[in-house]
């Protein structure tokens, strides 16, 4: 074969699969603007939300960057050890609470200690 | 003969050394391990937002027209950009340079729209009164609790922070693909595939970034509107 013969490189997925995905991905997307105007609790709100865009965060490294079609050896080096660093990251959250506690006023008066008892 | 194709035909033994262990290249690989790294910047931030969020009244001011349209259509664009760079980088594939630059120029058509749109959402909102650090005076009175803590001003520092910085990476990547674009015929597949996952990576960030930051900040209620 000659330096310059053309040769086809293997790329896996049809054109019919990228086009599902981005519909996949569009309807993922619709259903989130639905939901911004649902009353619900911000944490049910939230949870549906990051689980919509962890479901298409999955479906482009899987499809769109092909993850899906390379080597067991390199998902499992990227992505745990990404998850994982990302996971350590909620390590701040109680602070963030604790913050909050006190930032905020008491709307009753704080309990008044007892007096303390008369010696005899 | 690409890396990859190379690495298909080594039968060695992955980890003895001159293999392939991942059957791909070293450049692809390179740029694999700058998008984890990049993907924890943004997760930091991300994460940094959320903490500031859960320890201070927070405002949800933005309404249907234009935050939410906007940011909707930007949506659109770079989910079809997406589409536009896996159908270049399958044109290159199978030999078709032709069809894989046009196939990147539609790719960087759609990141300047996305752009564009989101200059223009900055722009109604700087022109509200919002800043990094303060809030426009109306937004302060309504997100007030009862109790009287007022709204925290940091909710514009979040926001041009993490929205500014993919915009940023759209911006950079626009010129990386244009880069490519050019000079299509002197690059490997393996080169084209590897901007398409940088761009790819940037669509997938805004995957978060659009629902974290634009839909859980609607202003439901219509309070600004009152």
């Amino acid at each position: 074969m000659s330096e310059h013969a053309h040769v086809e490189e293997h790329f896996a997925g049809t054109n019919k699969l990228f086009v599902s995905i981005w519909v996949w991905l569009l309807v993922l997307t619709l259903i989130e603007i639905f939901l911004a105007y649902r009353p619900m609790p911000i944490h049910f709100m939230l949870t549906i939300l990051l689980g919509l865009s962890i479901i298409k965060a999955a479906l482009i490294m899987a499809y769109f960057m092909h993850l899906k079609f390379e080597r067991l050896s390199l998902i499992i080096t990227l992505v745990p050890a990404l998850v994982i660093c990302i996971c350590l990251l909620f390590v701040f959250f109680p602070d963030s609470f604790r913050s909050a506690g006190l930032r905020y006023k008491f709307k009753e008066t704080p309990p008044v200690a007892p007096a303390p008892a008369e010696e005899p | 003969m690409s890396t990859e194709a190379r690495a298909e035909h080594f039968p060695a033994v992955d980890w003895e050394g001159g293999a392939f262990p991942y059957r791909v290249g070293h450049r692809k690989l390179g740029m694999w391990l700058f998008i984890v790294s990049d993907s924890l910047t943004f997760s930091a931030l991300l994460i940094g937002y959320a903490y500031l969020r859960a320890s201070n009244v927070w405002p949800t001011p933005f309404p249907f027209y234009p935050s939410i349209v906007f940011s909707s259509v930007m949506t659109f664009c770079l989910l079809s950009s997406s589409l536009t760079m896996v159908f270049g980088v399958s044109a290159s594939s199978r030999g078709d340079k032709a069809g894989a630059r046009k196939w990147i120029f539609a790719t960087i058509f759609f990141g300047v729209t996305f752009i564009v749109l989101h200059l223009i959402e900055w722009n109604h909102l700087i022109s509200e009164g919002m800043r990094p650090f303060y809030l426009p005076e109306h937004w302060v009175k309504v997100f007030t609790t009862t109790d009287g803590v007022p709204p925290s001003p940091l909710f514009g520092a979040t926001f041009f922070t993490i929205t500014g910085l993919h915009m940023f990476h759209v911006a950079s990547g626009a010129v990386y693909l244009l880069v490519v674009a050019l000079r299509v015929n002197k690059l490997k597949h393996e080169d084209i595939e590897i901007s398409g996952l940088y761009w790819h990576f940037v669509d997938l960030v805004w995957m978060f970034v659009f629902p974290l930051i634009y839909i859980m900040s609607v202003d439901v209620g219509g309070h600004l509107a009152r």
